[in-house]
C-alpha cells in the first residue's frame, strides 16, 4: 500500500490525444509536498506517513508545531495529513514526493471538499420531487411533503432528508485516471472532475478498487533535499 | 502566465495545426477524418461558418449546409486532431459575429454575399503570396547547396 499525496486543485482544462479523442481532466500541482513524520507502530499503534504541502508563514506556526517541522528539516507546511502505509512502504522523512508518483493510465481515488451550497432546499439537496404547481398548492411548490407518521411512530426518524446545510463536505471520487504527469512543474492530470474549488486541498490515493499496475514506483517516487533519488525497492507490484 | 494557460499554450504548439483565417460568412471545407472499424479516411464537409466560440484551445467554430433539403450543423473543436485541414472557399459579406438568422431562411434569401476585396488588402495578399515563394526558393537554394 503506497502512500497517497496531497495536491493543489488549479483547475480544470482539455488534453487532445493523438487517438483523436479529447479529454476533459483536472490539473493538480504537487508542490514541495514532503514527509513530516512517521507513525509507527511501536509508537503510535498504527502506521502511516504524515505528509505536509504549502509554506506557511512562520509568525502564524505555533511553537510546538515549529519545532516538530524543525526536528524533521522541513519547511513549516500549510497542510498536515496522514497516509496509512505499510511496513516497506515508508519513506524517509523530508522527502518531497513529485509528480511521477504516478503513472499515466493508472487510477486513482481523489478526496476533496465540495463547494459550499449554503443552506438548500430538498429539492435542490436531496434531488425531492417538490410539490404540484397547481391543484391547491400554495406556497409550497418546492417544499418536502410528510415527514413521518401518525400517532405511529409519534416522531420523525432520524436522519430524515430535509432542508439544511448543503457541500462543505469530504468527497471521494474514486477512479480517475491518470492521463499525464509532469514532474517539472509537478502537475498530475485526472480525467474527469475533482471535488472542490480551485486551490482548494485534495488528497490523491491509489486506486482501491482497480489493480495497481506494474510499472508504478514502489515505495514511491521522491527527492530529497537537492538529490534526485528514485527509490525503487527491491520488490514490485 | 498561469499553469492551465501555459499546458494549453503548450499543448496547441504540440498540435501544431496550421489554421487558416477565417471569419463567420466563409465557406469553408472541412476535411474530418471518419474512422470506419479498422481504416480511417477524410471526409469533405463544406458549409457556412456561422459561428466562432470560445478561445485558446477551447475554440471551436460552427458550420452549417443543407443537405438533402435538411439543415445539417456541425460544430467542430479547431485545434481537435480529428480534422485533417480546413479550406476558405469563399469569404462572405457579413455583419455580425453569430449568424443564427440563417436557420430561419432558405434558398435566396439564405445567401451570403461574397466580401470583396480592398486594394490594400490585395496588395498584402499578393505581397505575403510573393514573399512566401521567394522564402521557399531561398530555402531550396541553401538546401540543394
Amino acid at each position: 500500500m503506497r502512500s497517497g499525496v496531497i495536491a493543489q486543485k488549479v483547475g480544470m482544462s482539455r488534453v487532445f490525444t493523438d487517438a483523436g479523442d479529447h479529454v476533459p481532466v483536472t490539473v493538480l500541482k504537487i508542490d514541495g509536498c514532503q514527509v513530516v513524520a512517521h507513525k509507527t507502530q511501536d509508537k503510535n499503534g498504527y502506521m502511516a506517513l504524515q505528509l505536509g504541502i504549502g509554506r506557511a508563514k512562520v509568525k502564524n506556526v505555533g511553537k510546538a508545531e515549529r519545532e516538530r517541522f524543525a526536528r524533521a528539516e522541513v519547511e513549516p507546511k500549510l497542510k498536515l495529513a496522514e497516509f496509512p502505509v505499510v511496513e516497506d512502504t515508508f519513506l524517509p522523512v523530508g522527502a518531497e514526493i513529485t509528480a511521477d508518483h504516478f503513472v499515466p493510465g493508472q487510477f486513482v481515488d481523489v478526496t476533496g471538499t465540495t463547494l459550499g451550497k449554503g443552506f438548500a432546499g430538498p429539492m435542490k439537496r436531496w434531488n425531492f420531487g417538490g410539490l404540484r404547481a397547481t391543484h391547491g398548492v400554495s406556497l409550497s411548490h418546492r417544499s418536502h411533503g410528510s415527514t413521518g407518521g401518525r400517532q405511529d411512530p409519534g416522531k420523525t426518524f432520524k436522519n430524515k432528508k430535509m432542508a439544511g446545510h448543503m457541500g462543505v463536505d469530504r468527497v471521494t471520487t474514486l477512479n480517475l485516471r491518470v492521463v499525464q504527469t509532469d514532474v517539472e512543474r509537478g502537475l498530475v492530470l485526472v480525467e474527469g472532475a475533482v471535488p472542490g474549488a480551485a486551490g482548494g486541498w485534495i488528497f490523491i490515493r491509489d486506486a482501491v478498487k482497480k489493480a495497481l499496475p506494474k510499472d508504478v514506483p514502489m515505495p514511491g517516487k521522491f527527492r530529497v533535499k537537492d538529490a534526485v533519488v528514485a527509490a525503487e525497492s527491491n520488490q514490485e507490484g | 502566465m498561469d499553469i492551465i494557460a501555459t499546458i494549453e499554450a503548450e499543448q496547441i504548439v504540440r498540435l501544431a495545426k496550421e489554421i487558416p483565417p477565417f471569419a463567420p460568412g466563409d465557406t469553408v471545407i472541412v476535411n474530418v477524418k471518419v474512422k470506419e472499424g479498422e481504416r480511417s479516411r477524410v471526409q469533405a464537409y463544406e458549409g457556412v461558418c456561422i459561428a466562432r466560440g470560445g478561445a485558446g484551445i477551447n475554440e471551436s467554430f460552427t458550420v452549417r449546409k443543407i443537405s438533402y433539403g435538411e439543415g445539417v450543423e456541425r460544430v467542430f473543436p479547431v485545434f481537435s486532431p480529428n480534422i485533417e485541414s480546413i479550406k476558405v472557399v469563399r469569404r462572405g459579406k457579413v455583419r455580425r459575429a453569430k449568424l443564427y438568422y440563417l436557420r430561419d431562411r432558405r434558398g435566396k434569401s439564405a445567401r451570403i454575399a461574397e466580401k470583396q476585396e480592398t486594394v490594400a488588402e490585395r496588395t498584402a495578399r499578393v505581397e505575403a503570396k510573393t514573399a512566401k515563394k521567394a522564402k521557399e526558393k531561398a530555402a531550396k537554394l541553401a538546401a540543394g547547396k
